[in-house]
């Protein structure tokens, strides 16, 4: 089957800004795949548990040096992005909410709910300082 | 003019061949997640700090053991539905695309074995 490959693009990024609701929508994108790929760590965190308790050291030392611990907080943070977004189209999926005033009221509920949720985490102690 | 026969067009299955399932199994592995997501933050908090027997201690409680078990059934299947949609979106070619999904499909499956395989070896331990 022939595909056309010069169809019109909308919108077209090079001239067009995107809106608040459209940044985060390609967002709750990028987080997905990062978010998926983050899924190895997990794997690797806990097979090592699996794998007894010098196995388990070892994977901590690794998981606390300066780069793993921003990848980890990374994931924590995206993780709460993708899921208050992910809860909006859920409501979506119900047919309502749609009205522009309530989109953009929204999105800076969500963009506040992510950054409370990562400092909850980060207050719930855990994860040390 | 429509080629469909009257009952592939009452099964709505539709050019996806799947009908709604994908998009149906996306919404469901969603809402089970949102609350599935606490088991993850706390066992992902105790494996960066805590002594090896207090995280072995925690997964092996049963209501930990099912709620990780469930997060991860949930979280790869997600993982593999979304990024189906996202090659489906950006690959245009029917031969990479289908190769990618079935890529990602087999990868996710695999990860999702390994780390199943990893919570029933930490059981028997515990």
């Amino acid at each position: 089957m022939a595909i056309n490959t010069n169809r019109p693009t909308s919108p077209h990024l090079q001239v067009y800004r995107l809106p608040l609701t459209g940044i985060i929508s390609i967002t709750h994108r990028m987080t997905g795949v990062m978010l998926s790929a983050g899924l190895v760590l997990f794997v690797y965190v806990v097979s090592a548990l699996a794998g007894g308790g010098e196995s388990y050291d070892t994977m901590q030392t690794v998981m606390n040096q300066w780069l793993f611990k921003l990848v980890v907080w990374g994931f924590i943070y995206a993780l709460f992005f993708h899921l208050c977004h992910g809860i909006r189209h859920l409501i979506w999926d119900t047919g309502s909410s749609f009205e522009l005033e309530t989109l953009n009221r929204y999105a800076m509920i969500e963009l506040a709910a992510s950054l409370v949720l990562t400092l909850m985490t980060f207050v719930w102690g855990h994860y040390g300082l | 003019m429509d080629y469909r026969t009257p009952l592939s067009r009452a099964k709505g299955l539709g050019s996806a061949k799947s009908g709604t399932g994908h998009w149906w199994m996306q919404r469901i592995t969603a809402a089970a997640l949102v609350p599935l997501t606490f088991w993850l933050i706390k066992f992902l908090g105790l494996s960066m700090t805590a002594p090896y027997q207090q995280t072995l201690d925690w997964l092996v409680s049963p209501v930990n053991t099912i709620c990780i078990i469930a997060w991860i059934i949930a979280a790869f299947y997600h993982a593999a539905l979304g990024l189906q949609v996202v090659i489906e979106d950006y690959i245009a070619a029917e031969g990479p695309k289908i190769i990618s999904i079935w890529a990602v499909n087999l990868a996710f499956l695999f990860l999702a074995i390994t780390a199943l395989l990893a919570v029933f070896r930490v059981v028997s331990i515990g």
